[in-house]
C-alpha cells in the first residue's frame, strides 16, 4: 500500500503535537511495511533520513498552465497576502475578494511564481502558504504513485482535496486539533470553513480521540459513520539518558510543559500551585514553554507572591524536554480542551506521575494517571499534594505508568490505521 | 436429611466525605453524614425492612422449620441507631422469634485479623457486647470480615472460644472436595468450618436477574431441583450472601422477594432439606476432614483472596500507615479518637482503592463514593494525616 501524506510541521522543527504525531504515525506505518511519501511545506535537511519527505518549497509550477486559471475561482476563498494577523475577519475577507475582481494581479503572481519558499510556520502569511500548498498538490500527485491521500489538519486539507481531484483516490483527513480546541467559542470562520470543507470532501475523518470525534460530529455536522478514532501513541525512549540527572534544588518539582495559551489552561496551574504552596513550601513549580499568555501568567505569579517558588524556562526543545522530565516529580496538564495530549505520555515514559484534565483525549486511554476537570483547582492541588506526600501513589504511577505508556506504540496505531485504509480500498 | 444454612451479611461503612489536604489540621469531621444517611434510608426502604418482614412472615408460617442467620457489623448497628432505629426494632423482632441466629464479627468490619491479634480480639469483644445489649443474645458462631480465613486466623478465633466459623468454599482450597461438608481448622480441630457453596449462593446473589444467564429465570422448582442433584451423603448447603441482594443488588422487580417467599414451601415439598442455623448445623453434623488454608481466602471477586483490599501500592501504604498508629491509640482515652479509630479501620476504605479493572469492577463501584481508586487513596490518606496529628497530641 502506498500513502501520500500532506503535513505541515515535522520534527525537529515543531511547535506542538502535530509534528510529533505525524512523525510517529509515519514511522509506525513504515514498520508495518507501508510505503509513505510525506509532503511538508519546508524541509530543512536535518529531518530523519529514513522518511521520504517531499519539500514543497522545491516544487516548480508552470504558471502558464491553463489549469491555474481555475484556481482563482476555487481558491479565492482563501485569503492571500494578509500582512496583519493570520486569521482575518469576514469583513476583511470580503474586501479582498472585491479587490481581486478588480484585478490585483500582482498579489496573485506571488503564489503563482515558479518556486515558492514556504516558511512552514504559522506566521502572518499563513493563508497564502495554505493556498500555494493546495496548488502544488496536483503537481506532487502527478509524480507520485499512491493508493490513499492522507492530510493532517486544516493546513493540509486543501492540498488533500486537490490531490484527490487529480487522482480520484480515497482521501483521509486527520483531525489533530479543531478550531474549537484552539480558540474556544471564538473561532476563526475562515479556518472553520476550511476544516469543514476538508472533512466533507474526505472519504474518512480520523480523529485523535472520542472528544475530538464528538466535536467533529456535533460542531461540524460530519456524518458519524465516516468519523473514526485513532488515539495517538508515543515514541519509546531509547536510553534513559537523563536518569542520573541530579536535581540542583532539594525541593520537589511540579512541572507544566506546553504552550502558554488559552487552550492549555496555564492559569489553573498557577492557582493550584498557590494553594499547594500555602501548605507546603518544599516544592517548586516550573512552567516550561512560551506563548501569548506568558506575560499575563508572570504577572499573576508575582501578584500571588509565589515567584520565589515558581519558575519559567521558556520554550524547551528536543533533549531539554526529557531533561526537564527527569528532574520532575509531578507533571500537570490542565488543558481546557486537548484533542489528545502527547506530553503526559512523554512524562510517563520518564517515570513521572501525571495529573491530566478530564477534557483531554489522552484521559480516554490512560489508567495510571490522576484526572481532574480543568477548572477544579482544589482537586488538582489535592492531587499534587497527595503525589508529593504519599509514596504509595507516586510509586504506583512511576512503575505502572511506564509500563502502560510502553504499550502505546505507534506501530499499533499504524496497524489500526492500515485497517481503516483497507476499508476504503 | 440435609441442611440449608442461610447466612446474610448486613454491613454499612461510615463513608468519608471529600477531605482535601487543606482540611488537615483544621477539620476533624471525616464522614459524609448526608451520603451515609441517604444510603441507609434507601437500603432500609428497599431491602432491610421489606425482607425482614418477609422472613418474619415465613417464620410465622413455618415455625421452627424455617431458620436463618445474620451478621450485622458494628458500623451498621451504629448507623441504625443514628439514622433508622425502626430497622433495629425489625431485627429485634427477628431475634425474639428464636429462629434467627446473630453471629459474631469485628466491630469495624475490619482487616485487623491480618495485622493485630489484640485489636482483633478487642473488636470482637466490643461487637459481642453490642449484640448482647441490643438483642439479648450471645453470639456463638464467628464470621470474619468478608469471610476472610486462614489456618492462623481460625486458630486465633478458636483461642477466643468460638466453636464454629464461616468462610468461603474457594475452589483453589478445596480442589476436588465439596463445600457441602463440615471441616475443621488445620491447627485447632475444635473449630468447625462451614464453607459457602459459591455456585448456588451466587446463583441467587449475582445471577438471579441476569437475562443472559443460561438458567434465567431462576424458579424455586429449578433451584430445589439442583439441591436434589447433590449427593445424598453430602451434609449441608451453605448459602451465604450480602443481605443487600434482596432489593438492592437484585431489585424487587426481578422477583427476588417472590423467590424467597416461595422457597421454603418448595424445599419442604420436594426435597429432604431442612433449614438450620450455623450453630445447629455445627452440632448436627460431624466434620469430615481438616481444611488447609495456608494463605488467607475470602468471598470477594474471582480470586477469592485479599486482593480486593490489599496488595497494590495504595492499599498497602494506607493499611500500614493506619496500623502504625495502633500503639499510640491503646494509650489514648479520647472518645472521639477511639471512635474514629474504629470507623477508619473498616475494610471498605481499602476496597475503594482496588485497581483490578475487569468484571469485578461493577461490584466495587456499588455505593462507591469515589470516581477512582486514586481519589479513594488520596482522600483516605488526607484524613489519616489529620487523624495522625490528633493521635500524636492525645494524652
Amino acid at each position: 500500500m502506498k500513502i501520500l501524506m500532506f503535513g505541515w510541521e515535522f520534527p525537529p522543527h515543531i511547535t506542538g503535537g502535530l509534528g510529533t504525531a505525524s512523525y510517529g504515525l509515519v514511522k509506525g506505518l513504515i514498520k508495518n511495511s507501508v510505503d509513505v511519501t510525506f509532503v511538508v511545506p519546508k524541509a530543512y535537511g536535518d529531518e530523519d533520513k529514513d522518511i521520504r519527505l517531499v519539500n514543497a518549497s522545491d516544487i516548480v509550477l508552470n504558471i502558464f498552465d491553463k489549469q491555474f486559471e481555475k484556481y482563482q475561482k476555487h481558491l479565492s476563498y482563501i485569503e492571500i497576502n494578509s500582512k496583519l494577523v493570520p486569521y482575518q475577519t469576514p469583513e476583511q475577507y470580503f474586501d479582498l475578494i472585491n479587490q481581486e475582481e478588480g484585478g490585483r494581479k500582482e498579489t496573485v503572481k506571488n503564489i503563482y511564481s515558479e518556486k515558492y519558499e514556504f516558511s512552514g510556520k504559522y506566521g502572518s502569511n499563513i493563508m497564502e502558504e495554505v493556498r500555494r500548498y493546495a496548488m502544488l498538490a496536483q503537481e506532487i500527485a502527478k509524480s507520485t504513485e499512491f493508493d490513499i491521500i492522507h492530510a493532517h489538519d486544516w493546513l493540509a486539507y486543501e492540498a488533500g482535496i486537490q490531490a484527490k481531484k487529480y487522482s480520484n483516490v480515497p482521501l483521509v483527513v486527520h483531525m489533530h486539533a479543531t478550531e474549537y480546541d484552539r480558540s474556544g467559542e471564538n473561532i476563526n470562520k475562515v479556518v472553520y470553513d476550511i476544516e469543514k470543507r476538508g472533512m466533507d470532501a474526505a472519504d474518512m475523518v480520523v480523529a485523535v480521540s472520542n472528544l475530538t470525534r464528538n466535536i467533529v460530529i456535533n460542531k461540524y455536522g460530519i456524518n458519524p459513520d465516516k468519523v473514526v478514532v485513532l488515539h495517538n501513541a508515543v515514541e519509546p525512549i531509547n536510553k534513559m539518558s537523563f536518569a542520573g540527572e541530579k536535581k540542583t534544588v532539594k525541593e520537589k518539582i511540579v512541572t507544566f510543559l506546553g504552550r502558554i495559551t488559552f487552550q492549555k489552561g496555564p492559569e489553573y496551574f498557577v492557582e493550584a500551585a498557590y494553594k499547594v504552596l500555602q501548605r507546603d513550601d518544599n516544592v517548586r513549580f516550573v512552567m516550561a514553554g512560551s506563548g501569548d499568555m506568558l506575560n499575563k501568567t508572570i504577572k499573576r505569579v508575582a501578584e500571588l507572591g509565589i515567584a520565589n517558588r515558581f519558575h519559567f524556562t521558556g520554550f524547551l526543545r528536543g533533549e531539554d524536554v526529557d531533561r526537564m522530565f527527569a528532574l520532575s516529580d509531578v507533571y500537570v496538564m490542565p488543558s481546557v480542551s486537548e484533542p489528545f495530549g502527547i506530553s503526559p505520555l512523554e512524562a510517563m515514559r520518564s517515570n513521572v506521575p501525571v495529573i491530566i484534565s478530564k477534557q483531554s483525549g489522552v484521559s480516554e486511554i490512560l489508567n495510571f494517571a490522576l484526572k481532574a476537570d480543568f477548572w477544579d483547582i482544589d482537586a488538582m492541588a489535592d492531587y499534587i499534594y497527595g503525589l508529593l506526600q504519599y509514596d504509595g501513589i507516586s510509586k504506583m504511577f512511576k512503575e505502572h505508568g511506564k509500563t502502560e505508556v510502553d504499550s502505546l506504540k505507534w506501530e499499533n496505531a499504524a496497524k489500526k490505521l492500515i485497517g481503516f485504509y483497507e476499508s476504503l480500498l | 436429611m440435609r441442611s440449608i444454612c442461610f447466612y446474610f451479611q448486613v454491613h454499612q461503612p461510615f463513608r468519608l466525605r471529600r477531605y482535601r489536604f487543606f482540611d488537615i489540621g483544621k477539620e476533624h469531621n471525616y464522614y459524609d453524614d448526608y451520603q451515609n444517611e441517604y444510603i441507609m434510608r434507601r437500603v432500609v426502604d428497599k431491602c432491610y425492612l421489606p425482607m425482614n418482614k418477609i422472613l418474619l412472615d415465613l417464620i410465622k408460617e413455618y415455625g421452627t422449620q424455617f431458620k436463618v442467620s445474620f451478621s450485622i457489623s458494628g458500623t451498621a448497628l451504629d448507623q441504625f441507631e443514628m439514622y433508622s432505629p425502626e430497622v433495629l426494632d425489625s431485627f429485634k423482632k427477628l431475634a425474639d422469634t428464636g429462629n434467627v441466629e446473630f453471629l459474631s464479627e469485628t466491630y469495624s468490619h475490619s482487616l485487623a485479623s491480618l495485622k493485630s491479634k489484640n485489636e482483633f480480639t478487642r473488636q470482637i469483644k466490643e461487637h459481642k457486647a453490642k449484640i448482647n445489649k441490643l438483642f439479648g443474645l450471645v453470639p456463638k458462631t464467628f464470621r470474619n470480615t468478608e469471610l476472610i480465613y486462614s489456618d492462623e486466623i481460625g486458630a486465633m478465633v478458636a483461642d477466643i472460644g468460638y466453636k464454629t466459623m464461616l468462610t468461603e468454599g474457594a475452589k483453589h482450597i478445596l480442589g476436588w472436595k465439596s463445600p457441602n461438608y463440615l471441616y475443621t481448622n488445620a491447627i485447632n480441630p475444635k473449630l468447625k468450618l462451614l464453607l459457602k457453596n459459591f455456585r448456588l449462593s451466587d446463583d441467587i446473589a449475582f445471577r438471579f436477574s441476569e437475562r443472559s444467564w443460561n438458567d434465567w429465570p431462576l424458579t424455586t422448582d429449578k433451584f430445589v431441583g439442583w439441591l436434589n442433584e447433590i449427593g445424598e451423603d453430602e451434609q449441608v448447603v451453605n448459602l451465604f450472601m450480602d443481605y443487600e441482594t434482596f432489593g438492592e443488588h437484585q431489585w424487587e422487580e426481578t422477583g427476588i422477594f417472590d423467590f424467597m417467599k416461595a422457597l421454603p414451601q418448595a424445599v419442604f415439598k420436594n426435597s429432604n432439606f431442612s433449614f438450620n442455623t450455623p450453630s445447629e448445623t455445627s452440632e448436627i453434623y460431624q466434620p469430615v476432614a481438616k481444611l488447609h488454608v495456608p494463605y488467607p481466602i475470602s468471598w470477594a471477586d474471582e480470586e477469592r483472596d485479599l486482593t480486593a483490599w490489599l496488595g497494590n501500592e495504595l492499599q498497602d501504604e494506607a493499611y500500614d500507615k493506619l496500623y502504625q498508629l495502633e500503639a499510640k491509640i491503646t494509650k489514648c482515652k479520647d472518645e472521639k479518637i477511639l471512635k474514629d479509630w474504629k470507623y477508619l479501620q473498616t475494610s471498605d476504605h481499602f476496597y475503594y482503592m482496588c485497581t483490578k479493572w475487569f468484571s469485578d469492577g461493577d461490584v466495587h463501584k456499588y455505593f462507591n463514593p469515589y470516581g477512582s481508586p486514586y481519589d479513594a487513596f488520596i482522600n483516605f490518606m488526607n484524613v489519616l494525616s489529620d487523624f495522625e496529628i490528633r493521635v500524636k497530641e492525645c494524652k
